[in-house]
């Protein structure tokens, strides 16, 4: 592998939401709080959700780890908000499933999340990508 | 030093990863097994493999003999008096939780303390943490200056009469501090309380003399020397270890077991409860003769070497954080600045080189530095300056390769 094979996992839509985290912050008013922490490595976030009538009305988050964790969280955030509670729950299933490498729908639109495709060719960087999406399910669970 | 005759010794390094050259630098993680401690882990399974210490056929007393002739080698490697002091125990985790456990909860009373570091791996904080919450003893640090050392005043302001027990690392897994335990030991003495030494990064990388030292518990692990994982040490003097209470009951470690209650074997072997780890003992005598023949002054003279190449290496990087003193074991801390460790553990990683990236087991001490994590590259004694100079090229592509994404 040379350093070109790098830009199947860090490309450039990541880089841009690393840079430039969408929905970085705390929500107004009262919200889900979750505190989720990557023990092995120290990756950090706290992630915020707004549901009205089983719907995302605005999810936020702060944290602190590596570019792939905190675009992941970014693009997390935006693929929620006004999404119901079972949408999401759904697509975190399908970021699993393409985390895992399995073959996706062709049909689904996953917008910039698709960008993260290429984190399973890195097996070590899976938890990375997957612990914004762990934290939004437990964040919709416990406001169920 | 032949460092290329050496590096013959371990298979493991001689393969590509990710289309170049292994250069492993995590050796503080784990070392690399040189081809004795494999051939002995090998034949012990192909030829001698039974229980110890039962039975008396042929490979019974073959395998007891390999099993405490192992012990006996190690004790002379850390010349303890007897090997009565030397304990197999899975690690050194286990070894610093059978003193926790054994002997300081036995100890402890409200109103005693326990004095530890904020440099301690978290192997050597938790099972304070539990003695003291268990106790009602006090849990107390010795506080870091700027540069990730300890100062002895700062250990004499610290350590009081009520002190029972100093629990400090030997060398730090993150900083790479080098602690004066002898004169730590002297402190604690003076003020009536006891040492626990934690010595898995010194005891790969240098003369460890426990007698020298006048520690009262040292704790080490075979996986960090060379030897299989799985295997550990833990020293005691012996009045102390007598004091000291098994963890684990079971078989192997009883003399008389009666309906209602049973006597324990005398030492070492009251702490080796169930069938011990038979084949890690043996591998770890042969890691002991293969370094005791290469020199532990001369792996020590030559991690420095390496340690101080890296320094000064790495320094001349751009935009980097070195953390820790100069004067330091066979490891360097850092992080590039805008790229986070895990980010250049995977760009060193598409090169070939193994470092690590995290909290390295050291949240405190991460909290302290006020970084979430850094990368680390920890050198041994099959490092050669080349890999440092890769390390030092693939970090340089890492800040061209993280500029270009930026831009």
């Amino acid at each position: 592998m040379s350093l070109n094979n790098l830009d199947t996992l860090y490309r450039q839509v990541i880089m841009d939401h690393y840079k430039n985290p969408r929905n970085r912050g705390i929500v107004d008013g009262d919200a889900v709080s979750v505190d989720m922490n990557n023990p092995t490595c120290g990756d950090r976030i706290r992630l915020q959700l707004k549901v009205e009538d089983g719907t995302v009305i605005d999810a936020k988050f702060e944290g602190e780890g590596c570019s792939i964790s905190m675009s992941s969280a970014s693009m997390m955030t935006q693929a929620v908000k006004g999404k119901n509670i079972n949408d999401a729950l759904k697509m975190s299933e399908v970021f699993s499933d393409m985390m895992l490498g399995k073959d996706l729908d062709s049909d689904l639109d996953l917008g910039d999340i698709e960008a993260l495709q290429g984190v399973s060719k890195f097996p070590a960087r899976i938890k990375c990508a997957t612990l914004a999406w762990k934290a939004m399910e437990k964040g919709v669970k416990e406001e169920d | 030093m032949d460092i290329k005759a050496i590096r013959e010794m371990f298979p493991i390094l001689n393969q590509e990863v990710n289309g170049n050259p292994l250069v492993y630098l995590d050796s503080s993680a784990t070392s690399q097994k040189p081809l004795p401690v494999i051939e002995a882990v090998d034949e012990y399974y192909r030829m001698d493999n039974s229980n110890v210490h039962r039975g008396v056929h042929t490979l019974g007393t073959r395998a007891t003999d390999k099993y405490e002739g192992a012990r006996e080698k190690v004790r002379a490697f850390i010349n303890a008096e007897s090997t009565a002091q030397v304990i197999f125990t899975r690690g050194t985790t286990t070894s610093i939780n059978y003193v926790a456990y054994g002997y300081a909860r036995q100890k402890l009373q409200p109103g005693d303390e326990i004095v530890i570091t904020p440099m301690e791996h978290h192997s050597n904080i938790i099972p304070w943490q539990q003695a003291a919450a268990a106790t009602g003893a006090t849990l107390k640090y010795i506080p870091l200056q700027d540069d990730g050392t300890i100062t002895l005043e700062d250990v004499r302001n610290t350590v009081t009469e009520n002190t029972k027990i100093v629990a400090i690392t030997h060398v730090s897994n993150v900083l790479g501090t080098i602690n004066p335990i002898k004169e730590i030991a002297d402190i604690t003495h003076d003020n009536g309380g006891i040492i626990v030494v934690d010595g898995a990064q010194s005891v790969p990388h240098m003369k460890v003399d426990v007698v020298e030292l006048d520690c009262d518990f040292y704790a080490f692990s075979g996986h960090k020397m060379g030897a299989p994982t799985g295997i550990g040490v833990l020293y005691g003097k012996k009045e102390l270890l007598e004091e000291t209470e098994p963890v684990e009951f079971g078989g192997e470690m009883i003399d008389f077991v009666n309906l209602y209650d049973s006597t324990w074997k005398e030492l070492p072997w009251k702490f080796e409860g169930g069938t011990p780890i038979i084949a890690g003992a043996i591998g770890l005598g042969a890691a002991v003769d293969f370094l005791s023949d290469i020199g532990m002054n001369n792996i020590y003279e030559h991690d420095k070497r390496l340690a101080n190449y890296a320094m000064e290496k790495l320094n001349t990087i751009e935009n980097i954080s070195i953390y820790g003193p100069n004067e330091r074991g066979a490891l360097v801390t850092f992080n590039l600045d805008d790229v986070h460790p895990h980010d250049t553990a995977t760009v060193l990683d598409s090169e070939g080189i193994a470092v690590r990236a995290g909290h390295h087991c050291a949240q405190p001490l991460m909290k302290w530095l006020n970084v979430a994590a850094t990368a680390r590259a920890s050198f041994y004694l099959y490092n050669s300056v080349e890999d440092i100079d890769a390390l030092v090229d693939g970090l340089l592509k890492t800040k061209e390769y993280f500029g270009n994404v930026f831009e």
